[in-house]
């Protein structure tokens, strides 16, 4: 094998991959604002992703918000540490972990979920009968999917900001001693509007990369069985890898 | 070129297709008249599914011109294809029956989400279309994954026909059905055609329902249309091809490619 003629096939591979998504991407947002729109599968869709993933979403964001403030702890080498573990627990979770933590989990529930639906209906050939009868696609199965995810994930995270501040807060009070009021207090001054206004932004732009990345993948499934499982392993990994590259760009945006 | 000749239905001019290196569809021509009951007849996998397919527009051919009432939409997309498709019914070869939706939804598919027809008079239709192809209305709340291959097969053929199309496809009608109920399918496609005056495009490689079903018949070799006629033609075609296709013998000109 030529390894100068694998880089170059790799390389032209991965442009026609940009450039598929691009195109995929482009027609996914234009059915966003065409008619007709499906309100009822949008409720649907918004039922499947956030509800169902709240149970998910709590226990990690709980966990995490415990480990974190016992690290805090313990790094803080307890010099201050009665203002310090309120103060890190809440800005990290509300601006970093909360976000990031919340879609990945619901990256590897939903945009794999999404990908193996709308796999199958690919190869069993279910799209091509939806553009018989006159139904676009994207509009019935891709823009339902976005518009949900989209509203969804940044109440998840919300949710996920106040359970994992709780385990903190759990951690803190019962088991390193902390004092009730005081944590609450000191997290509730720390706290500013813009952490968790920003973790929501990003929460948004990652309920789009799980619903987008699962459509394209599922879309362009092929080959029975076999594709659909590979459409659906790769949704989850590409949507992951693109919800911390998105994160760090976003961070770096926001705080600098 | 004199214009006596009424305008064709649908129109295929050097229609080709191929998938990488391979070659399906090498130069289609085709043409099918109004209220024409036309069956394509060829051996499997010479191209009969990807030829329909070009012409609703689900696959791109390489080159050559479709047109359907005189109008080219071989290149059309979005808006104006979902216009040219509602002229359109099509019955899927594996039925392609949503599996998230009961059965009545599916066959009022094309009039809920297409058409924008309020749910409960869809129904209604659903139900009268069930009854045609032999269904009755408890199966219309079913799952498609509830049903048997030749019930889907059905539930598809009232799903293609539901909103009343003037040009039906259908891909296999009566391949896994029992030889009374392929009749009976075989009877709705005729009625279908001669009552409702709609132009039928048919694959089949079931010659008991050919003959029934079809005015005229083509049959389709290494991606070319190699025989076209009359259907009482077809057992006096002159062409060996034709001749070995609709006997079923295994010597011929056309050879399978199966290994020794
Ligand atoms: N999407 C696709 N990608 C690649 N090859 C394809 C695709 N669709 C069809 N083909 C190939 O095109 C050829 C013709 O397929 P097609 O489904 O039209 O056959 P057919 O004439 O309908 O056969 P059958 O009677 O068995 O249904 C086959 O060799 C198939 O492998
Ligand atoms: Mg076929």
């Amino acid at each position: 094998m030529n390894p100068i003629g694998g880089v170059g096939r790799a390389t032209i591979a991965l442009i026609t991959e940009i450039g598929r998504v691009s195109l995929f991407l482009s027609e996914a947002l234009r059915s966003l604002v065409r008619p007709p729109f499906f309100w009822a599968l949008i409720g649907q869709q918004m039922l499947r992703i956030g509800y169902f993933s709240l149970p998910v979403v709590g226990f990690t964001a709980f966990f995490t918000g415990g480990a974190l403030a016992l690290q805090i702890f313990i790094g803080g080498d307890r010099v201050g540490a009665e203002a310090l573990v309120p103060r890190i627990v809440v800005l990290g979770i509300t601006r970093e972990l909360g976000p990031v933590i919340a879609s990945l989990m619901v990256a590897g529930r939903v945009a794999a979920a999404i990908a193996a639906e709308i796999g199958t209906m690919r190869v069993t050939e279910q799209i091509d009968a939806l553009t018989t009868l006159s139904t676009n696609p994207f509009n019935y199965l891709v823009a339902p999917r976005i518009i949900a995810a989209v509203l969804t994930m940044p109440l998840l995270v919300f949710i996920a900001d106040i359970v994992g501040v709780f385990g903190g807060y759990v951690v803190a009070t019962l088991d390193l001693g902390f004092n009730n009021a005081a944590y609450l207090q000191n997290t509730y001054d720390f706290l500013r509007t813009n952490d968790v206004v920003s973790g929501l932004v990003k929460a948004a732009v990652f309920g789009f990369i799980i619903a987008a990345l699962g459509c394209y993948q599922g879309f362009n499934s092929k080959g029975g069985a076999q594709g659909v499982g590979k459409a659906t392993t790769d949704a989850v990994v590409t949507a992951s890898i693109l919800i911390l590259a998105a994160n760090f760009v976003m961070t770096s945006l926001f705080f600098r | 070129m004199a214009e006596s000749t009424p305008p064709a239905k649908i129109e295929l001019r050097e229609v080709r297709k191929s998938f990488g290196p391979k070659v399906v569809l090498d130069g289609i021509n085709l043409t099918v008249a109004p209220g024409e009951s036309l069956v394509i007849i060829g051996g499997s996998g010479t191209g009969k599914s990807v030829m329909l397919k070009c012409i609703l527009g689900l696959l791109r051919p390489d080159s050559g011109k479709i047109s359907v009432d005189g109008e080219d939409v071989t290149r059309l997309t979005g808006r104006a294809r979902e216009k040219a498709n509602r002229h359109f019914g099509m019955l899927f070869q594996g039925g392609a029956l949503f599996d998230s939706l009961p059965v009545w939804e599916n066959v009022a598919f094309g009039l809920t989400h297409g058409r924008g027809m309020a749910r409960r008079e869809a129904k209604g239709i659903a139900i009268e279309k069930l009854a045609a192809v032999g269904l009755n209305k408890d199966v219309g709340e079913l799952r498609p994954s509830e049903l048997s291959g030749g019930m889907q097969k059905r539930v598809g053929l009232a799903r293609a026909i539901a909103a009343d199309p003037d040009i039906i496809f259908f891909d296999e009608p009566t391949t896994g059905l029992d030889p009374i109920m392929a009749d009976v399918i075989n009877d709705l496609i005729v009625k279908t055609v001669k009552m409702v005056g709609a132009t039928a495009v048919s694959i089949t490689h079931d010659m008991i329902s050919a003959r029934k079903i079809a005015d005229r018949v083509a049959m389709i070799h290494k991606g070319k249309i190699i025989w076209d006629g009359a259907a009482k033609d077809i057992d006096s075609s002159g062409n060996p091809y034709v001749d070995q296709f609709v006997h079923g013998r295994a010597d011929g000109p056309i050879q399978m490619e199966v290994r020794r």
